[in-house]
C-alpha cells in the first residue's frame, strides 16, 4: 500500500559530473509529516541531491520515489504539482513582482486553474478563497506588512521567506528547504524554526532541510542524514549523528 | 575531383572573410558576454570609409587602409565598449543584445545620410586582383583571393599566439569567467575587455575590406550576409573555440560555393536554400550542438552584485494620476476617431492606418518579449506568413482578406509553435539567434518564390479580388480601413491586456523571473512557451495582414529579417513592456517616414537611426525610453497632484495599474 510506506524513498542515488561523484549510493526515507536534516560539509552534495529529488538534474543511478511513485522521466513542475516544494540557496524570486503576487502565482500553478479562454473572459480575477489562502500564508511567515512590495526592494533574508511562502502556498506535501536560514538574523532564524515546525504539525508537512546552521536542525528535525563527498555517512536522531566520529571527523578534521 | 576542386577553391577567400568576424564574435563574446550583432556594420563602416578615402579624399590606399582598419575600427570597438556595453550589468543578456542589434540597425542607415554617395569596389591591398597568382585544381587564385587568404591567416596566427602564448590572453580567458574575479586578482578588467572589443572590431574592419571588392558597389547588405556566415561559424563552435569558428567558417564557404556548382541554377534548391545554407548550418548548430544551450547559464559567481533592474514607471505613479492618464488616454482616443473620420487628409489618413496595422504587429513583439521574456527575431517573418496566407488566398480562393486574416494569423501561430518546439532548449541569446534563422530561410523561400511572394514585384490583388474592402461590407472609399483595422487593433489590444491580467500573465511573469523557479512551483514552461510564441505568432500574422490590406501589395521585402531586427529596436525604444509603448512606437515610426518623406532623400533612414539611438538606452531604462520620460515627467507633477488629490503618494510597494505581467495591487486582487 502506497499509503503506508515512507513519503520519499531514495535508493541508490547517484549523480556524478564528469569525473567527480557528487552524490554516491544515496538511501534513505522521508516519512509523510517527519522532517529531516540533511547535514554536511561544504561540497557534500546536499544540493545536487535535491535538484536531483526535484528532476532539475536527472539521476545517474538509483531510484527516487515519491508516495510510492518513481519520479523517474518526471519533469521538475510535474514532480512540484505531485506535492514536491522546494527553496533555494541561491535566492530565486521572481523580480518584478510583489510578496503577494509571488503566491498568488503558485496558488494559481498548484491549482492549474489558468485557462486562457477564462483570462480572455476576465474570469480570473482572485477568489475570495484564493485571497484568504495567500493572506493566511503571508500572515504565517510573517510577510503580510511587505505583501505589496517588489521582492527587489527586498533584501536577501525577506526574500528567503518570500520563496518559502510561495513555496508553503503550493501546499506541498514534502518541502525541500536548502539552507532557508542564509542571510537571516538571529530573531529570524528563531523565527523561521517557529514557521517550519509549525508547518509539520499543523499541516503535516514533511519537511527536508538542508542547513549549516545546527542550531535550527537541532530544533527543527526529527532525525538527520549526514552526507560528506557525495556519500552518506550517517544517520539517526540529531543528538546520535553528532556524537558519531565519522560525523565529527568529517566536520572537524582529523585531529580530532 | 578536379571538378568539385574547382567548384570549392573559390569559396576558401570567401570563407577566410567570414573566419575573421567569426573570430572576432568568438573573441567579443567569450571576453565580454556580449554577441555582437553589430560587427556586420563595423565592417560595412571601415569598407565604405576605406573607399570613400580612395575615391574621394584621393589617399593612398595604405594610408586609408590604416585609418579605416587600423585606427577607426579599434576605436569604434573601444567607443562600444566604454559608452555602450561595459555600462550593462554583467547579467543582463537581453540589454546586450538589443544594444547590439540596435548599432546593427543604426549604424548602416547613419552611414547613409552622412556618407550618401555611392562607391564603387574599392581595391584589394596588397595583391593585385587582376593577376592570376596560381591555380589551385584547376581554380584560379586571383589578388582578391590572395588578399583574403594570406592576411586571414597572418591575422588567425597572430591571434592564436596572442591568446595561448602572452600574458593578455592569460586575463582575457581570465575575464572570460568574471570580469569582476580577475580584477579581484589585480587584473585591470575593464582594459583587458577595452583591448578585446578593439581587436575584434579591427578583425571586423579588415573582414570588411577584404570582401568589398568582391562586390560592384560598397552597401550594408553583402555584409550581413557575411555576419550570418560568420554567426553559423562561430555557433559550430559554440562561441568557444576561434579555430574552430576559423575552420567552419572556411567549411561554410566552400560548402556553398560548392553546392552552387552542382546545383542546377533554376532549381528550388539553387535560388532558396542554397543562399540559407549558413543559416541551416545555424539552426543546425543551435539544435545539435550541446554547448549552444548552456550559452546563457551564468558563469559569474559574482553575477548576483548586480544591482537590480531600475523600478517600472507605474510602479511610482499615484493611483489619482494614473486615472488623469486613463482619461487623457480616452480623450486622446475619442479626438483620434473623430478626426480620422473628419478632417484628416486622405495620405495621412493611411499612414495612419498603417501605423493602427504596425501597431497590431508590434504588439506580438510585447507578447513575446516584454511578457514571455524572449527575444524572437522573427516577428516580421512571422507577420509575413500571415500576410502571405491571406494574400493567397483571397486571390485563389476569393476569401475576404479580413477573413483570410483569420486563417494567417492561425497559420502564423502554428509556425510559430513550430519554431517554439524546435527552440525549446534554447534561451537568450540561443533563441535569439534561432528566430533569426528562421527569419533569414523564410526571407529566402519567400523572395526567391514567384508562386509564393509574387517575385521582386510583391504579390498584389489578383482575379479581380479587391483586398481594401474588408467583408464587401462597407465603402472602400470612405473610412472602412480606418474602421476595420482600428477594430482589430482594440480587440487584439484588449486580449493582451485581458491576459496580461490573468493567469498566464502571471504565469509568464514567473517564467520571465526565474525558469527555475517558476518549474519548481509547479509552471509547465513548455507549455507556456508554445502558448506565448502561438499568440505572438498569431498577432503578428493579424498585423502583417493589416499591413498588406493597407499597402495593396504584399511585398517580400516589407517582410524581411532586417525588419524583424528594427521592429524589436523601435519597441524596445518605446517600451517593449506596455501596449502602449507598441502602439507609441508604431506610429512613430510611420510618422517619422512620412515627415522625411519630405525631406532629402539621405535622410530616409534616419527613423532606424533615431529608434536605435533610442534602444541604445536600453540597458539604463528596460522599462522604454518613452516610458522612462513619463516617469520623470510625471514626477515633476506630482507636487501638483498631491495638493488636488491629498494622500495620493504610492506606498512603498506597487500601486494602480501594474505594466506587466503578475503585478497585482490589493486593489485589483480586491476587485
Amino acid at each position: 500500500m502506497a499509503e503506508q510506506g515512507p513519503l520519499l524513498a531514495l535508493r541508490g542515488v547517484a549523480k556524478a559530473f564528469g569525473g567527480v561523484n557528487a552524490v554516491q549510493d544515496i538511501t534513505f526515507d522521508v516519512q509523510a509529516g517527519e522532517s529531516v536534516g540533511l547535514v554536511g560539509p561544504n561540497g557534500a552534495g546536499k544540493t545536487t541531491l535535491f535538484n536531483c529529488v526535484c528532476g532539475q538534474l536527472k539521476n545517474d543511478r538509483g531510484s527516487i520515489e515519491f508516495e510510492g511513485r518513481s519520479l523517474r522521466g518526471l519533469p521538475t513542475y510535474k514532480r512540484a504539482r505531485m506535492g514536491i516544494g522546494r527553496t533555494y540557496q541561491r535566492a530565486e524570486v521572481f523580480a518584478d513582482m510583489t510578496v503577494r503576487d509571488h503566491l498568488m502565482v503558485a496558488e494559481r500553478a498548484r491549482s492549474r486553474a489558468g485557462r486562457l479562454w477564462k483570462d480572455l473572459c476576465n474570469m480570473s480575477r482572485p477568489t475570495d478563497e484564493e485571497c484568504e489562502k495567500v493572506e493566511g500564508t503571508m500572515a504565517l511567515v510573517g510577510l503580510t506588512e511587505l505583501a505589496d512590495t517588489p521582492v527587489s526592494a527586498l533584501g536577501l533574508g525577506n526574500c528567503r521567506l518570500v520563496e518559502l511562502a510561495r513555496a508553503l502556498a503550493g501546499e506541498p506535501r514534502l518541502l525541500l528547504a536548502d539552507e532557508p536560514s542564509s542571510g537571516l538574523d538571529e530573531h529570524e532564524t528563531a523565527d523561521l524554526a517557529a514557521v517550519l515546525r509549525i508547518i509539520q504539525r499543523d499541516r503535516g508537512t514533511a519537511v527536508l532541510l538542508v542547513e549549516h546552521d545546527l542550531g535550527i536542525v537541532a530544533e527543527v528535525v526529527d532525525r538527520a542524514v549526514v552526507m560528506d563527498l557525495g556519500s552518506k555517512i550517517a544517520e539517526g536522531s540529531f543528538e546520535e549523528v553528532m556524537e558519531d566520529p565519522v560525523v565529527r571527523h568529517a566536520y572537524l578534521g582529523q585531529s580530532v | 575531383m578536379e571538378q568539385f576542386l574547382g567548384f570549392a577553391v573559390p569559396g576558401i577567400p570567401y570563407g577566410c572573410t567570414y573566419a575573421l568576424v567569426a573570430v572576432a564574435l568568438v573573441l567579443t563574446y567569450r571576453a565580454t558576454g556580449v554577441f555582437n550583432f553589430a560587427f556586420a556594420a563595423q565592417a560595412y563602416v571601415a569598407a565604405l570609409l576605406f573607399t570613400a578615402l580612395i575615391q574621394s579624399a584621393h589617399l593612398s590606399e595604405w594610408l586609408a587602409f590604416v585609418i579605416a582598419v587600423v585606427v577607426v575600427s579599434p576605436l569604434l570597438g573601444l567607443a562600444f565598449d566604454r559608452l555602450l556595453f561595459s555600462r550593462i550589468p554583467n547579467s543582463n543578456n537581453m540589454a546586450k543584445l538589443v544594444t547590439s542589434i540596435s548599432l546593427l540597425v543604426g549604424i548602416p542607415a547613419l552611414m547613409q545620410v552622412f556618407i550618401p554617395q555611392n562607391y564603387y569596389a574599392p581595391p584589394s591591398i596588397v595583391f593585385n586582383p587582376n593577376t592570376v597568382y596560381f591555380t589551385l585544381a584547376g581554380a584560379p587564385l586571383n589578388g582578391l583571393d590572395m588578399s583574403a587568404i594570406v592576411f586571414t591567416a597572418l591575422v588567425l596566427f597572430a591571434m592564436g599566439v596572442m591568446m595561448r602564448l602572452t600574458p593578455l590572453g592569460l586575463q582575457m580567458r581570465g575575464a572570460v569567467e568574471s570580469r569582476r574575479l580577475v580584477q579581484l586578482d589585480g587584473v585591470n578588467a575593464g582594459g583587458v575587455v577595452a583591448v578585446a572589443w578593439m581587436i575584434s572590431s579591427f578583425l571586423a574592419g579588415f573582414a570588411g575590406i577584404l570582401l568589398a571588392p568582391n562586390f560592384s558597389q560598397v552597401q550594408a547588405q553583402p555584409f550581413l550576409t557575411l555576419m550570418v556566415a560568420a554567426i553559423a561559424a562561430a555557433a559550430c563552435a559554440a562561441f568557444r573555440s576561434m579555430a574552430v569558428a576559423a575552420v567552419a567558417a572556411v567549411l561554410i564557404g566552400v560548402a556553398t560555393f560548392t553546392l552552387q556548382g552542382y546545383l542546377p541554377t533554376q532549381s528550388f534548391l539553387f535560388t532558396s536554400i542554397l543562399p540559407s545554407l549558413p543559416f541551416l548550418v545555424l539552426v543546425g548548430a543551435l539544435l545539435f550542438h550541446p554547448g549552444m544551450r548552456k550559452l546563457d547559464q551564468a558563469t559569474d559567481p559574482l553575477a548576483s552584485v548586480d544591482p537590480p533592474l531600475p523600478p517600472l514607471a507605474a510602479a511610482v505613479r499615484t493611483p489619482a494620476m494614473g486615472r488623469v492618464i486613463s482619461v487623457l488616454w480616452y480623450v486622446v482616443l475619442g479626438l483620434f476617431i473623430v478626426s480620422m473620420l473628419t478632417w484628416i487628409p486622405r495620405d495621412w489618413e493611411s499612414v495612419l492606418n498603417q501605423g493602427l496595422a504596425f501597431s497590431t504587429l508590434f504588439l506580438s513583439i510585447t507578447l513575446i518579449t516584454g511578457m514571455g521574456g524572449q527575444l524572437s527575431l522573427a516577428q516580421a517573418g512571422l507577420a509575413g506568413v500571415g500576410a502571405f496566407t491571406a494574400a493567397q488566398l483571397a486571390n485563389h480562393l476569393g476569401l475576404p482578406m479580413m477573413a483570410g486574416m483569420v486563417v494567417g494569423a492561425a497559420f502564423a501561430a502554428a509556425v510559430a509553435v513550430l519554431l517554439a518546439v524546435l527552440s525549446l532548449r534554447l534561451r537568450g541569446l540561443g533563441l535569439a539567434l534561432m528566430t533569426l534563422g528562421a527569419a533569414l530561410v523564410f526571407d529566402n523561400i519567400i523572395q526567391s518564390s514567384q508562386t509564393l511572394g509574387g517575385g521582386s514585384g510583391g504579390l498584389g490583388p489578383m482575379n479581380n479580388v479587391d483586398w481594401g474592402s474588408p467583408f464587401g461590407l462597407l465603402n472602400p472609399n470612405g473610412h472602412a480601413l480606418f474602421l476595420a483595422t482600428f477594430s482589430v487593433l482594440v480587440v487584439v489590444t484588449l486580449a493582451i491586456l485581458m491576459i496580461r491580467r490573468g493567469t498566464v500573465g502571471r504565469l509568464l511573469g514567473a517564467m520571465r523571473g526565474s525558469e527555475t523557479a517558476a518549474a519548481g512551483i509547479g509552471i509547465n514552461l513548455t507549455w507556456q512557451r508554445i502558448l506565448i510564441f502561438a499568440l505572438s505568432g498569431a498577432v503578428a500574422g493579424i498585423g502583417g495582414t493589416l499591413l498588406v490590406i493597407q499597402q495593396g501589395v504584399a511585398n517580400p521585402q516589407q517582410f524581411n529579417y532586417v525588419f524583424s531586427l528594427a521592429f524589436v529596436v523601435i519597441v524596445v525604444t518605446t517600451g517593449v513592456t506596455t501596449v502602449e509603448g507598441a502602439i507609441q512606437g508604431a506610429f512613430g515610426y510611420v510618422i517619422i517616414q512620412k515627415l522625411l518623406g519630405y525631406a532629402p532623400a539621405q535622410f530616409a533612414n534616419l527613423t532606424f537611426v533615431l529608434f536605435a539611438f533610442g534602444a541604445l538606452t536600453y540597458a539604463q531604462h528596460p522599462e522604454g525610453i518613452l516610458e522612462f520620460q513619463k516617469r520623470r515627467s510625471m514626477q515633476r507633477f506630482e507636487p501638483l497632484f498631491e495638493r488636488l488629490f491629498p494622500g495620493s503618494q504610492p506606498d512603498a510597494g506597487s500601486q494602480g495599474e501594474p505594466l506587466i505581467a503578475g503585478g497585482l495591487s490589493e486593489e485589483a486582487v480586491r476587485g
